[in-house]
């Protein structure tokens, strides 16, 4: 497992070194001079002056990126234009917002999506399976920002059960966050959920095929034991592989979800980084969620290897 | 295929003359039997139809502004009502079909040329691997959705800009499929014995592995169409995307959000304009699955 563990993280490296170097190179890629493209028309030649000093651009490319990974290593990741703080601090103010929305919203991936899937495979070909599997369909195609308009129109306008957006912090009033954050986690949810119930449905069909499920109904195991001792301990080995896939999918989403109902996370923060040609925070923001995401899916690799003793003999 | 002879051979059937089927026509009629690929194909084929006949199917402007019919319902002479400048939503909504049409085909496009080529060079040459294939993780890194974002707001918003996004977000995607079936195609004997018989790197890649690495590579496209289009709207919903007044369904619904609560209709139509597409695309992408590459049912 340790093995697993170290082999994942180096060759995470490489990686998140081209990673980086992308991000670096984001903000060169803007056509024309990237000072006048941030300061707007109105500048005067010596504010630009100034700004290509502040954000290094009168120096050559070569020293700019040592300079990018000098400032890297030591935790430096620049400045917001726009909030005038370090681009880590603004991140990390944001965060928590983000994280306890994508959990949220994960919860009820894990809980809807898998349910249905194990349902749907349990009764195949069914009314109940084509309806799962019609529900599924609809999650994949059915866009977040949609999704959440509509709700925002049934339930915020029209019965008043939920608020429109906002937000209220958890340790402040549960309660408040709870209903700040259903429409929103539940329009996240529902493309990941439909996602997961296809890849449950199909995974379970699989394991219900397979020799030994039938060896255990035929000594006679009562069948919620053959489903839930048997079959789904096997069948959520291939769904713990997507949950890195639906960790990324959750903070892609979370973009457009916190948009739409203002709330205050690091999609919004992005947002309006890049609405406002904030390129410091654009490009430093874009690093650190990726990091995080290379991260969680070096934790989702080593957690495989726990749970299947198959992939730490390979 | 070779399964189909085999068993045809063990029947002991050479007496019953086998009529011969072209194999893409056999396919087809599995595709036609296919309820689910039928019923995508009429959904999406639906909205093609209307956004390649737009300027015939309304002669009113999308943009023009007509103040004394704005908040129009649907009904009536507006067919799908007005919006908050009084543009016929009908309009907009066509055009927005033929625009979102123009993007998810591009990025298909796209893909399927610098996918293919990124993909077989990866998969074919070991000596390329390692290093595409890095850059390819590394794109891949990123949230999609955040690094379309960036792109678009680096390179300017504007239609061509969106399809050069998703193109970066989803070629490597793209690269990776078609890798992993060249990667299994190029130890296969067939392709050993054209090596034996001395034939090209380039003829190899084309006569002998692409043909056969195309079947993950069509419903890879066909689901990446279904990307495109949803990941326009939102770059477009975002404010990203193609610049107001351009009818974009992104746009209509990001517009129409300020009136929801007194003109829900502006955000519902272009949005289940939307849904349809999508919803045909998925279908049509599971049904070349299950009928072009069962082995992937499992998978996905």
């Amino acid at each position: 497992m340790i093995r697993v563990a170290i082999g994942r993280l180096l060759s995470a490296v490489p990686v998140l070194a081209i990673v980086s170097l992308i991000s670096f190179g984001l903000m060169r890629l803007i056509p024309g001079d990237p000072a006048a493209a941030i300061a707007g028309i109105s500048a005067t030649p010596a504010q630009l002056a100034q700004l290509r000093v502040d954000l290094g651009l009168d120096q050559p490319l070569l020293v700019q990126l040592l300079r990018y990974y000098e400032g890297l290593v030591q935790g430096d990741l620049g400045r917001s234009l726009l909030l005038g703080k370090g681009v880590f601090a603004a991140t990390m103010e944001r965060l928590p917002v983000t994280i306890g929305l994508s959990l949220y919203a994960l919860v009820l991936t894990l809980i809807i999506g898998i349910a249905s899937g194990i349902i749907a495979a349990l009764r195949q070909n069914s009314l109940v399976d084509q309806a799962a599997m019609m529900f599924a369909m609809i999650g994949i195609s059915v866009p977040s920002f949609f999704l959440g308009l509509i709700m925002i129109i049934v339930f915020a306008v029209h019965l008043g059960w939920l608020p429109t957006g906002g937000y209220v912090n958890f340790f402040d009033d549960p309660m408040g966050w709870l209903r700040s954050t259903t429409m929103p986690a539940i329009s996240l949810a529902l493309l990941q959920a439909g996602l997961l119930a296809r890849i449950t449905r199909s995974s379970m069909l699989e394991v219900l095929r397979q020799d030994y499920i039938r060896t255990a109904r035929a000594k006679g195991l009562p069948q919620r034991q053959v489903i839930l001792k048997h079959a789904l301990a096997n069948a959520l080995i291939p769904i713990v592989t997507v949950v890195g896939i639906i960790v990324s999918l959750l903070i892609s989403g979370a973009v457009v979800t916190e948009a739409l109902f203002s709330l205050p996370g690091m999609g919004q923060l992005l947002t309006q980084a890049v609405l406002n040609r904030d390129y410091p925070m654009v490009q430093g923001g874009l690093l650190l969620v990726t990091t995080f995401l290379v991260m969680v899916n070096i934790l989702v690799d080593v957690l495989y290897a726990v749970i299947d003793p198959r992939v730490r003999y390979e | 295929m070779s399964d189909v002879v085999v068993a045809g051979v063990l029947d002991g059937a050479e007496d019953i003359a086998p009529r011969r089927i072209h194999p893409a026509r056999a396919t087809l009629a599995r595709l036609f039997r296919h309820r689910l690929f039928v019923t995508g194909l009429v959904l999406f084929g639906v909205i093609a139809v209307i956004a390649a006949l737009a300027p015939w199917i309304t002669d009113i402007d999308p943009n023009r502004l007509s103040m004394r019919n704005k908040f129009l319902p649907p009904g009536g002479d507006w067919i799908f009502g007005t919006d908050n400048f009084g543009r016929s939503l009908w309009a907009r909504t066509v055009w927005g079909a033929q625009l979102s049409m123009t993007i998810g085909a591009s990025v298909v496009a796209l893909n399927a040329v610098f996918g293919t080529l990124i993909g077989a060079a990866a998969g074919y040459f070991r000596r390329l691997d390692n290093m595409l294939m890095r850059v390819n993780d590394a794109l891949m890194a990123f949230p999609a959705i955040l690094l379309a974002i960036a792109v678009t707001s680096v390179l300017g918003p504007s239609t061509l800009n969106v399809i050069l996004a998703l193109g970066i977000v989803y070629i490597p995607r793209t690269a990776r499929i078609v890798r992993s079936s060249v990667i299994v195609l190029r130890e296969m004997e067939y392709v050993q014995a054209a090596v034996a018989a001395g034939a090209g790197h380039w003829r190899i890649l084309r006569h002998h592995i692409l043909p056969n690495a195309m079947a993950p590579m069509i419903v890879q496209l066909s689901f990446l169409f279904a990307y495109a289009v949803l990941s326009e709207a939102t770059l477009s919903f975002l404010g990203v995307g193609a610049v107001p007044p351009t009818p974009t369904w992104g746009n209509i619904m990001a517009e129409g959000r300020d009136y929801m609560r007194d003109a829900p209709w502006i955000i519902t139509i272009p949005g289940v304009a939307l849904m349809i597409t999508v919803m045909g695309l998925n279908l049509l992408g599971d049904g070349l699955r299950d009928v072009l590459d069962p082995r992937l049912r499992i998978q996905q």
